[in-house]
């Protein structure tokens, strides 16, 4: 036996089939279609692999399905090569159950588990609220359990290092409205209210959402993976064994931090937002730099500014809160931490925004000046 | 079985690695002819995983040369590579399961890429590497995170058999298994090894697995290959490394044990 391949065949005299070679998958490949037409057009009785040189199980496979799944009457096998079509004989009983079949049953079902999840999740989300409110509450008698360091080194991640993109997207967002607004306000006269519309509409609305959909798909998502890779690494079980509860540890530093680091995110970006505009309305208006700043707190009352960083608050806690949610209910597998990854990221982006409808209501007659 | 004329396997030539500063193999040499199952032995930190993954070409030494049939991993054109890779296969230690497949797909996965066998044919060849690792074909269904640890390796393993490998490369088959399933699982390895003539290489720290599965053994320390022989003439060396591996009480009793079975 050396390492040379025999080129498998197959010779087909009356109704005697005979193979030859190597039957193996390596020595198959480059003449696949040219057997398989062979093997079917065969049509033999009697089979004789007295001239095999190799078999492996795919060969077999292959000799086994042209039978009909069942060896021949007349067989001349070699004992060597028994083994492979003892197995595939014990296969005849059992085959392995086909894939069933998605139908409309199916669809209808699939529709069942979605709604009856819907209600899971928020009955979940409740719950993890809930859990968190109580372990809060335990902890306002136990200073020394608050999970300080973990909360400083999360405000430092989702705050400090959330600051230059932030900064970034908010001044681009500010030229960009404004130099959109001079345009128009340049056709009516109307230059210097170029201050009101940035001033309300960054501080009071474009700010707080803008940094929430930043902050979701930056640290959200972060989160959301973390959570879910501590989970399929089993670090989440091995707290818990430890008697050290999961929300205090995991998820309260990081509610806290974003709903901290969030309102100051928010400031800063409005901040910067303005500049932008205020650079692009000195160059498209020529309006000074000191008349905007003198203006700004003139036409949009201080009140804006603390709707904007309640905004803040709340859309950092809602983030965490749905991050960490999301992240608890990783499974240990791929498809698992991609799923729930990425529904974090839509369903925090989508409640910020409801939930901003909700604040655009409830304060629509504070802070606007009539 | 071994006629002279076919080169090694497995052939490593002053294989050396670095980490960093660390020499972890000085010139290893060591030659593995078809049909044997070696298992490659040494103290932790030894290197034996990472000259296993030298050996598939996920890490590349630092001096010396991989041979895997006669000719360097990463010689020829990418299809000559292909070819290559598709005689050998590994196991990995914890399995390395496809987490978002089935058990089905796992296994069907390595013969949809080869582009060769039909959906039909693919689905009786899933049963045969099933029934061929003793699992049932109802577990075909089934996803790797709802497998116990022994059936994952049964998995991996048929995964590894799918293509109908030459060689077979084991990290640690026998780890986290209770003595039982380790003995079965031995066994399994051991049977498909002499039915399918495998040459088959393993790392592994059980001495029963160890004695029970190899032809012969390498043992890893001191940076390079101390012997390469077999368990027997190996226990005969004088070496503080191997009086400590194979010779202490414990060790003894592992490989009478293993020799048994």
């Amino acid at each position: 036996m050396t390492d040379a391949i025999h080129p498998p065949a197959l010779r087909v005299t009356d109704d005697m089939a005979c193979p030859s070679g190597d039957w193996t998958l390596i020595a198959l490949t480059p003449r696949m279609a040219s057997l398989r037409r062979a093997l079917a057009d065969a049509g033999a009785t009697r089979w004789d692999l007295s001239e095999l040189t190799r078999l492996d199980s795919f060969g077999a496979l292959l000799l086994w399905r042209a039978w009909g799944h069942r060896r021949p009457d007349q067989l001349m096998l070699p004992p060597a090569f028994d083994a492979q079509f003892a197995r595939l004989d014990a296969l005849g009983d059992a085959p392995v159950p086909p894939h069933p079949r998605f139908g409309p049953l199916d669809a209808l079902a699939a529709l069942g588990v979605a709604a009856l999840s819907l209600v899971q999740h928020v009955g979940d989300f409740l719950a993890l609220i809930g859990r968190l409110a109580l372990d809060g509450l335990r902890l306002l008698t136990q200073p020394r359990q608050w999970p300080i360091k973990e909360f400083s080194a999360n405000l430092f991640k989702v705050g400090v290092k959330a600051m230059p993109v932030s900064a970034l997207v908010g001044f681009l967002i500010g030229v960009v409205l404004s130099y959109l607004s001079a345009l128009q306000l340049k056709a009516f006269g109307a230059d210097i209210f170029i201050v009101n519309i940035l001033g309300l509409g960054v501080i009071r609305e474009l700010g707080p959402v803008l940094v929430s959909v930043l902050v979701a798909g930056r640290s959200g998502s972060a989160m959301t993976a973390q959570l879910g890779v501590m989970r399929v690494t089993e670090e989440v079980d091995a707290l818990s064994v430890m008697g050290i509860s999961r929300y205090v540890r995991l998820v309260l530093p990081k509610v806290m931090a974003l709903s901290v680091a969030m309102p100051l995110l928010v400031l800063w970006t409005s901040a910067v937002a303005l500049l932008g505009g205020m650079m692009s309305a000195e160059l498209q208006l020529g309006l000074s730099y000191g008349f905007f700043i003198e203006t700004l707190p003139k036409v949009v009352p201080p009140a804006n500014l603390f709707i904007a960083l309640g905004k803040g608050a709340v859309f950092g806690f809602l983030i965490a809160l749905v991050a960490c949610h999301f992240g608890l209910r990783v499974k240990p597998n791929t498809e698992s931490l991609s799923a729930n990854t990425t529904a974090s990221v839509v369903s925090s982006i989508t409640l910020v925004i409801l939930v901003d409808a909700v604040f655009a209501i409830a304060t629509r007659s504070i802070g606007v000046p009539v | 079985m071994s006629a002279p004329a076919r080169p090694p396997v497995v052939s490593l030539r002053g294989v050396s690695t670095r980490f960093g500063t660390n020499w972890v193999h000085k010139g290893v040499n060591l030659d593995i002819p078809p049909g044997e199952v070696v298992s490659l032995v040494g103290g932790s930190g030894s290197g034996k995983t990472t000259l296993l993954r030298q050996m598939v070409g996920l890490l590349t030494p630092s001096e010396g040369e991989v041979r895997l049939f006669g000719e360097p991993l990463f010689a020829g054109s990418r299809e000559a590579q292909r070819q290559r890779r598709r005689r050998f296969a590994m196991c990995f230690q914890g399995g390395a399961l496809f987490s978002a497949f089935t058990v089905y797909d796992n296994i069907a996965f390595p013969l949809r890429e080869a582009g060769i066998a039909s959906e039909a044919e693919i689905r009786d060849l899933v049963g045969l590497k099933l029934a061929m690792v003793e699992l049932q074909p109802s577990h075909a269904a089934l996803m790797p995170a709802e497998l116990s640890g022994g059936m994952i390796k049964r998995v991996a393993l048929a995964r590894a058999l799918a293509l109908e490998p030459e060689l077979l490369l084991l990290d640690e088959p026998t780890a986290g298994l209770d003595p039982t399933r380790s003995a079965s699982f031995v066994a399994l390895i051991r049977d498909l090894q002499q039915q399918l003539g495998l040459t088959v290489v393993l790392v592994t720290h059980d001495l029963d697995t160890l004695a029970a599965l190899s032809s012969k053994v390498a043992v890893l320390a001191e940076q390079h290959i101390l012997a390469f022989d077999t368990l027997e003439a190996v226990m005969q060396i004088e070496h503080p490394f191997i009086r400590e591996f194979f010779l202490s009480e414990r060790s003894v009793r592992a490989l009478a044990r293993g020799q048994g079975s």
